[in-house]
C-alpha cells in the first residue's frame, strides 16, 4: 500500500533534522497563520498562484530562489563548521552518512533551485519589457514552468524529513549512485526532483526563444536588441540544446535503478564513463546558461551608471554568441583524468582556453564603458566592480585547470571547489544580486536601500575571499573534496579561515534580508518611490513604462529606431507613451489554475515514484494528463482589456509623472 | 453590448500576429530530437556489450519489424490526407483520416509490445545486458512517443466533433500533431536502419 515507505523512514533519531523540522514547521505555520489572519488566500490564489503575468511569475521565481539560497547556505555553513571541527581524531558533529547528504543537497539546490530560479525570475521580469512585448509567447507554459520548478524544490525538501537525500554528490556519479551501492531512496529523490524541474526549465527555454524571435517591438532588429535580451536569447538556445541531454542521463540512471538495466552498472556491460560524458554534455553548457544572463545584467548596469552607451555593443554580442557555441565543445575538461588520451584531452583543453578570449573581450568592454564615463558608485555598481575583480581571478584558475597536465594534479581537490565557487559566486551570484538591486524598482515601484546594499556587498565580497582563497591553498596541499574529517595539521588553520569567511557571508545574507525589510518599511518615503518609471536615467525600453508596469506593460507598443531605444527617445524628446492618444483594446491571456494543478499532480507522481507507491503514482500521472486535456479543451483563455480601462491606468501614470516633475 | 462591439472591432483591426504556436512546437521537436540523438549515441556505445547474452542477430525478427515500419509510414500518409481535408474544411473526412491514422498507430504499438513481451518472456529483457537495455530504452522511448501521439489524436478527434469550421487554435493543434507524427516517422526510420538493420547485417 505504501511501497517502501514506513515509520522508520522518519528520522526522529537525528536531532539536527528534528530541530530543522520543528523550525521549518513553526515558520511554515506562522506564515500560513498570517496569510489566514489577514484573509489573503483569495488574493494569493487569484493574483499570484494562478497568474500568467510574466512579472508576477518572475517575482515568485526570485522568492523561490531566495528561499533556496537560505536552504543551500545552511548546508554550506554546516559543512564548513564540520571541517573546522573534525580534525585530529575529533569526528565533528556530522556523521559521514549525514554529511554526504548535505554536500549533495547543497550543490543540487544551489544550481537547480537558487541559481536557475533566480536567472529565470530575472528573465521573466525583464525580457518582455525590454523588447516592448506585452507578455511572453506562451503565458500558460510560463506558469507551468514555475510550478514545476517549485514542486521540485518542495520534493527535495521533503527528503529532509521523510527518508533521506542522495549521498552521491550533486551529479550522482554511478556506480555509487546505482541500486547496488545506494539502495535507499536518496538518489531517487534527486532524480525525480531534477527531472521534474528540468521540464520547467526546458519549457522556459522554448518560451523565451520564441518570445524574443517573434515578439520584439516593431523596428527592433537583432542588432538593436539590448544586451541582456541577447544573453537570454543565447541562454535559451543552450537550455534547449542541453537540458534534453540531462533528461536522458538521469532517465537512464533511473532505469538502472528501477528496472535493473545496465547502462552504468559494474556488471552486464554497463559503462560509467558514458554517464560522465552525457551528464557533462549538459553540465558544462549549464554554467554558461547561468553566467550569460549575469553578463547581460552587468552590461546594462555598467552603461547606466557610467552615463555612457556600452562600449563595443557588437563585440559584446559576438562574444556572447561565441561563448554559446564554445560552451558545447568543452565538456570533457571535467574528466581529463578519465583516460581519453593525450590528443582528445588537448583538443578540449585548447577549446576551454579559447573561451577565455570572448570572456576577456567582455571584461575589457565593461572597463572601457567605465573609462571616461561619469561612474556613479551606486550599491548596484559595487557588485559589478566586485564581480570584475573576482571573476577575473576565477577565470584564470579556470585556465589553469584547462591544462590537462595541471588537472591531473588538481582534479577532485579543493582547488576545483575554489575555482567554481569563484566563478559562480563572483560571476553568477554577484550578477543576479546586482540585477535585483537594479531592476527592483521596476518590479515594485520603490528602490532598495543603498546603505544596507553596500554592507551586504562588503560582507559578501570580503567573506568570499576568506571562504574560498584558503581552498586554493588546500587544493595545492592535496586536500580532496567531499572529505568528512582529516588528520593533516597543515590544513587546519586554512579551514578555520574558510569558516570565518562563511560566517561573514552569513552576515552578508542577513544584511540582504535587512535591506529588503528596510526598503519595504520605507517604501513610501519620497526619495524611495519611483514615480517616473525611470529612476536611474537608464537606456532600455523597460524603463519607459511605469514602475511597477501595468499588467499589459505598454499601452502603445513602442516603435524602435535605434539601439538603446529609450535613451534615443529621451535625447530626441519623443514621448513613447503617446499620452492621451486613442488607446486600443488590448488582447491579454486569462489567469489559469492549470499550471498549479499540473505541478501538484507532478509532485504526487514524483513522491509516489520515489517510494514505489505505484497506485499513487498512477493518480499523479492521470491527474497531469487530465489537466492537460481539460486545459486543451478550454477555449475561454483570453480577453480584451477595454480601451477606457487602458486610458484610466495610463492617465493615472501621467498624473504621477507630472507630480514627480513638479516635485523636482 | 457596446463593450463587446469595441472588442470585436478591435479584433478585426488588430495587427494580425502570426500565432507563435507552430514555431514553438518546432523548437520543442528539436529538443526532442536531441533526446533521441543522445539515446542513439548511447546505443552506439553499448551496442556490442552483450554480457554473454544474445546479439541483435539472435533476437530481432526483421519480418515483423518491416511490417511495423510499413504501418507507421502508411499512417504518416493518412495523416497527410487528413491535413489536406482540414485545409479544405472537410471535417468529416478529417476525422475519418485521423481515425484511420489512429488505428494504424495502434497496430504499430501492438506489434511493438508483442515483440517486447516475446523477448522478455525468453529471458532477453532489458536487464539482461547493456545492449538490450539500450535497445529497449531507445525503441521504448519511441513507442512512448507514439502512445502520447495516439492519446493526443484521440483528444483532437473528440474536440473537432460538433465543429463546422476549424478555429485557428484547432488548426494549430492539428498542425503540431502532424509535425509530431511525421517526426516520429523519421525517428523510426533511423531506428530501423541503425538498430535493426545494422545489428542483423
Amino acid at each position: 500500500m505504501l511501497g517502501k515507505l514506513s515509520w522508520s523512514d522518519i528520522p526522529i533519531d537525528v536531532p539536527i533534522l528534528v530541530g530543522t523540522f520543528a523550525g521549518a514547521a513553526i515558520a511554515g505555520l506562522a506564515v500560513l497563520g498570517l496569510i489566514t489572519y489577514y484573509g489573503k488566500w483569495g488574493y494569493l490564489w487569484k493574483e499570484w498562484f494562478t497568474s500568467v503575468d510574466h512579472k508576477r511569475l518572475g517575482v515568485m521565481y526570485i522568492v523561490l530562489a531566495l528561499v533556496a539560497l537560505f536552504r543551500g547556505f545552511a548546508d554550506a555553513i554546516m559543512m564548513r563548521s564540520q571541517l573546522a571541527l573534525a580534525y585530529a581524531g575529533n569526528p565533528g558533529y556530522l556523521p559521514p552518512h549525514h554529511y554526504d547528504q548535505i554536500f549533495s543537497a547543497h550543490g543540487t539546490i544551489m544550481i537547480f533551485f537558487m541559481a536557475m530560479a533566480f536567472m529565470t525570475g530575472l528573465m521573466n521580469v525583464i525580457v518582455p519589457l525590454q523588447i516592448g512585448a506585452r507578455d511572453v509567447a506562451f503565458p500558460f507554459l510560463n506558469s507551468l514552468s514555475f510550478w514545476m520548478t517549485t514542486i521540485s524544490f518542495v520534493l527535495i525538501n521533503v527528503s529532509l524529513f521523510i527518508g533521506e537525500f542522495s549521498q552521491c554528490g550533486w551529479l550522482a556519479y554511478p556506480p555509487l549512485s546505482e541500486q547496488q551501492f545506494s539502495p535507499g531512496v536518496g538518489v531517487d529523490y534527486y532524480i525525480w526532483a531534477v527531472q521534474l524541474s528540468g521540464v520547467g526549465t526546458l519549457l522556459t527555454g522554448v518560451n523565451f526563444f520564441t518570445t524574443i524571435v517573434k515578439m520584439r517591438a516593431p523596428g527592433m532588429t537583432y542588432m538593436k536588441m539590448p544586451v541582456f535580451t541577447w544573453t537570454i536569447f543565447c541562454t535559451s538556445v543552450l537550455i534547449m540544446l542541453s537540458f534534453p541531454i540531462l533528461t536522458v542521463a538521469l532517465g537512464l540512471l533511473g532505469l538502472d535503478r528501477y528496472l535493473g538495466m545496465h547502462f552504468f552498472t559494474n556488471d552486464g556491460g554497463g559503462n560509467q564513463m558514458l554517464y560522465l560524458s552525457v551528464i557533462w554534455g549538459w553540465g558544462h553548457p549549464e554554467v554558461y546558461i547561468l553566467v550569460l544572463p549575469a553578463f547581460g545584467a552587468f552590461s546594462e548596469i555598467t552603461q547606466t551608471f557610467s552615463r555612457k552607451p556600452l562600449f563595443g555593443y557588437n563585440t559584446m554580442v559576438y562574444a556572447t554568441c561565441s561563448i554559446m557555441v564554445l560552451s558545447m565543445v568543452v565538456w570533457l575538461h571535467h574528466f581529463f583524468t578519465m583516460g581519453a588520451g593525450a590528443n582528445v584531452n588537448t583538443f578540449f583543453g585548447v577549446m576551454t582556453m579559447i573561451i577565455a578570449i570572448p570572456t576577456g573581450v567582455k571584461i575589457f568592454n565593461w572597463l572601457f564603458t567605465m573609462y571616461k564615463g561619469r561612474v556613479e558608485f551606486h550599491a548596484t555598481m559595487y557588485w559589478v566592480i566586485g564581480f570584475m575583480i573576482t571573476f577575473t581571478i576565477g577565470g584564470m584558475t579556470g585556465v589553469m585547470l584547462a591544462i590537462p597536465a595541471a588537472d591531473f594534479v588538481l582534479h577532485n581537490s579543493l582547488f576545483v571547489i575554489a575555482h567554481f565557487h569563484n566563478v559562480i559566486i563572483g560571476g553568477v551570484y554577484f550578477g543576479y544580486v546586482a540585477a535585483m538591486n537594479f531592476w527592483f524598482p521596476k518590479a515594485f515601484g520603490f528602490k532598495l536601500n543603498e546603505a544596507w546594499g553596500k554592507r551586504a556587498f562588503w560582507l559578501w565580497f570580503v567573506g568570499f575571499y576568506f571562504a574560498f582563497m584558503p581552498l586554493y591553498v588546500l587544493g595545492f596541499e592535496g586536500m580532496t573534496r567531499r572529505m568528512n574529517h582529516y588528520d593533516n595539521p597543515e590544513w587546519y588553520p586554512w579551514l578555520l579561515v574558510a569558516e570565518a569567511g562563511a560566517v561573514m557571508i552569513a552576515l552578508g545574507i542577513v544584511c540582504q534580508l535587512t535591506q529588503l525589510y528596510v526598503s519595504i518599511r520605507d517604501r513610501n518615503l519620497a526619495e524611495n518611490r519611483d514615480l517616473t518609471g525611470d529612476p536611474w536615467n537608464a537606456r532600455t525600453l523597460e524603463w519607459s513604462t511605469s514602475s511597477p508596469p501595468p499588467f499589459y506593460n505598454f499601452a502603445v507598443v513602442p516603435a524602435v529606431h535605434d539601439l538603446d531605444a529609450f535613451a534615443h527617445n529621451k535625447e530626441a524628446g519623443i514621448d513613447t507613451r503617446a499620452a492621451g492618444s486613442n488607446y486600443q483594446p488590448i488582447h491579454m491571456p486569462k489567469n489559469t489554475a492549470a499550471g498549479f494543478s499540473i505541478g501538484v499532480f507532478s509532485l504526487i507522481l514524483g513522491f509516489a515514484a520515489v517510494w514505489w507507491i505505484w497506485w499513487l503514482a498512477a493518480v499523479g500521472l492521470i491527474g497531469v494528463i487530465a489537466t492537460v486535456i481539460a486545459r486543451s479543451s478550454n477555449n475561454d483563455v483570453d480577453y480584451y482589456v477595454p480601451a477606457s480601462e487602458v486610458a484610466r491606468i495610463e492617465n493615472e501614470h501621467t498624473r504621477n509623472l507630472l507630480a514627480a516633475q513638479a516635485a523636482e | 453590448m457596446a463593450h463587446d462591439m469595441t472588442a470585436d472591432a478591435a479584433h478585426a483591426h488588430d495587427e494580425h500576429h502570426e500565432s507563435p504556436v507552430v514555431f514553438g512546437f518546432w523548437l520543442y521537436l528539436m529538443t526532442d530530437c536531441i533526446i533521441f540523438g543522445t539515446l542513439f549515441a548511447v546505443f552506439s556505445v553499448l551496442r556490442n556489450q552483450f554480457a554473454g547474452g544474445p546479439t541483435g542477430k539472435d533476437v530481432f525478427e526483421l519480418g515483423g519489424v518491416g511490417i511495423e515500419t510499413a504501418i507507421l509510414l502508411l499512417s504518416s500518409i493518412t495523416y497527410g490526407f487528413g491535413m489536406i481535408s482540414a485545409h479544405q474544411n472537410k471535417l468529416g473526412a478529417l476525422r475519418g483520416w485521423l481515425g484511420i491514422t489512429f488505428l494504424l498507430g495502434l497496430g504499430f504499438l501492438f506489434m511493438e509490445i508483442r515483440e517486447f513481451s516475446h523477448m522478455i518472456a525468453e529471458g532477453n529483457g532489458p536487464d539482461r545486458s547493456a545492449f538490450l537495455s539500450a535497445f529497449f530504452t531507445l525503441v521504448g522511448t519511441h513507442g512512448l512517443h507514439v502512445t502520447c501521439g495516439l492519446l493526443w489524436m484521440a483528444v483532437l478527434i473528440v474536440q473537432t466533433g460538433g465543429q463546422t469550421v476549424l478555429s485557428e487554435r484547432m488548426t494549430n493543434k492539428l498542425t503540431c500533431l502532424s509535425l509530431f507524427w511525421h517526426f516520429l516517422d523519421i525517428v523510426w526510420i533511423c531506428v530501423f536502419t541503425f538498430v535493426y538493420l545494422m545489428s542483423v547485417i
